[in-house]
């Protein structure tokens, strides 16, 4: 299956589509999650997806990842649409995505090492000293050199999300999904951390999909943002334009006030 | 890949019971054929083999041998002095080692196992749900079956017939202590009843009934703890309902290989 380029202006092709969902809807029993959801990130950029609490934001990198399948529509991951695979064809997909958690989701009885060069001895074949010296530089990269032999429980909570953000790039994916990378974190830990991201955008040039409502962050790392509400997306443009947009929904959430068309 | 439910929707509405009960055995049974099939093709890590079989074994084997040493003890107890009065001095070892080895020593054992060992492979697995640690192995295109299950499934199959035979020695070391102390019986005596009335078949099959039920604790505590919904007090659930479940299902196995074995 083929994804159609986003289009062209004039002599600068806009990037490919690296992923891209349409129509999905998801529902658990009576309650709707998502409704004919239909978004697409582009390949090499960074995409946020922004919402209230509970809108299902967290749900979409579930999707993308294969790890919930949508009661509807399509969800397509490098021209292949990943609904209805089994585990053994999602897997050669996951081997390309690395996923960092909200809750970082480390694995608590492995130190931080066995915890980052998880992926590469499940998927690699690479020799001890290699996964060493990829672990170590990853390490290096993000500034945790001198942790690799603690457990997750000695860290603090921001070591642990940059150390679910090793294990996730580790394998140097194609599409790196971020759950709330800075939800419960004190500011300075904060810009660390878009920092962090955005200099793994830099080095790697991967398509990141983020979820997250900290706004000042979102416009810190974002080239694109989209708003989910109430299941659907209702606006998605890249990051400049996004601020402005007219969508009195989106105007409410970005200002951050009660009053408006939201429901509280 | 463990939802046997979408293979049971068309059983009729009016039986939920019957329909939860074939859910969950068929849950346990997909879990089970997806654990051999990794075991089959040598797709698990051997360390984490030995790592869990150690765990487990150190978890378990202090209060395994509490309870058999006292049921040792408590059997003689009941019997020495009475056998000794009565003439059958030379059938007290017998009657100690001999229900030891058959039917106390690997069913205690699985009732303690299915306590700690079952309850801890539980809650661990159970937590890492909550946490997110599961999906996080999914996301990575591992599975839990190959990760998780495989090395405790096989530490359960490896570590119960092990405590077993500790468990069978203390027992029978007790009867002996209870049966000298009350009864002045001498070790001759007490020993040659032992050789006399068990055989080593005997011990044998003992020992395969526990490795029944190490794969049966293994399987429960792992289908329960991946199952797991909620946050501490589902891991809670889950962990209460697998040792529930391990318990009753030993006693039930222990009765229907006790006919098989030793009809």
């Amino acid at each position: 299956m083929k994804t159609a380029d986003t289009g062209t202006n004039g002599a600068h092709p806009q990037p490919k589509v690296a992923v891209s969902l349409r129509s999905v809807g998801l529902s658990y029993g009576q309650k709707i999650v998502l409704s004919d959801c239909s978004l697409e990130f582009k390949r090499g950029q960074v995409t946020t997806v922004i919402g209230l609490s509970g809108a299902g934001k967290s749900t979409i990198l579930r999707l993308v990842n294969g790890l919930r399948q949508p009661s509807a529509g399509h969800v397509i991951v490098n021209d292949v649409d990943i609904v209805g695979l089994s585990e053994r064809e999602l897997n050669k997909i996951r081997m390309k995505m690395g996923f960092a958690f909200q809750a970082s989701a480390l694995f608590d009885s492995m130190t931080v090492f066995e915890n980052v060069s998880f992926p590469l001895y499940e998927h690699t074949k690479l020799s001890r000293a290699e996964i060493r010296k990829r672990v170590e530089d990853t390490l290096e990269n993000i500034g945790l050199s001198d942790v690799a032999q603690r457990l997750p429980a000695e860290l603090s909570g921001g070591m642990q999300k940059r150390v679910g953000f090793a294990r996730a790039i580790v394998n140097e994916p194609e599409i790196i999904l971020f759950d709330e990378p800075t939800t419960g974190l004190d500011p300075i830990m904060t810009n660390v951390i878009t920092d962090t991201i955005k200099s793994i955008q830099k080095r790697m040039r991967p398509t990141s999909i983020v979820v997250m409502h900290d706004m000042p962050a979102v416009y810190a790392i974002s080239d694109n943002i989209a708003m989910l509400f109430e299941g659907t997306i209702i606006e998605s443009a890249p990051a400049a334009e996004f601020r402005r947009s007219q969508n009195p929904i989106v105007q409410q959430f970005l200002q951050g006030s009660e009053v408006g068309p939201i429901p509280l | 890949m463990f939802e046997a439910s979408r293979y049971l929707r068309t059983l009729p509405r009016p039986f939920p019971v019957t329909r939860r009960f074939f859910e969950y055995a068929g849950g346990i049974a997909l879990l089970f054929f997806d654990a051999i099939r990794y075991i089959v093709a040598l797709r698990f890590r051997p360390t984490e083999v030995i790592r869990q079989t150690a765990f487990l074994i150190v978890d378990s084997l202090p209060i395994v041998l509490l309870t058999s040493g006292f049921t040792g003890l408590v059997i003689s107890l009941e019997t020495a002095v009475s056998a000794v009065q009565n003439g059958f001095a030379f059938a007290i070892g017998g009657s100690v080692a001999y229900g030891t080895v058959r039917e106390l020593g690997p069913l205690l054992t699985g009732i303690v196992f299915a306590g700690r060992a079952g309850a801890a492979i539980t809650a661990q697995l159970g937590s890492m749900v909550v946490t997110e640690q599961i999906e996080a192995l999914k996301s990575f295109g591992a599975s839990p079956t190959k990760v998780l299950v495989v090395p405790r499934l096989l530490a359960c199959i490896i570590g119960m017939p092990l405590l077993t035979v500790f468990a069978d020695i203390i027992a029978v070391y007790g009867g002996y202590y209870m049966a000298a102390l009350r009864a002045h019986l001498s070790p001759a005596t007490y020993w040659n009843s032992v050789t006399m009335y068990v055989n080593f078949i005997d011990f044998e099959k003992g020992l395969l009934k526990a490795a029944v039920f190490g794969l049966l604790v293994a399987m429960v505590a792992c289908y329960e703890g991946l199952r797991t919904e909620g946050g501490a007090d589902g891991v809670g659930r889950a962990t209460t309902q697998a040792v529930v479940t391990s318990i009753l299902l030993v006693f039930a196995f222990n009765f229907a290989l006790s006919f098989v074995l030793f009809k």
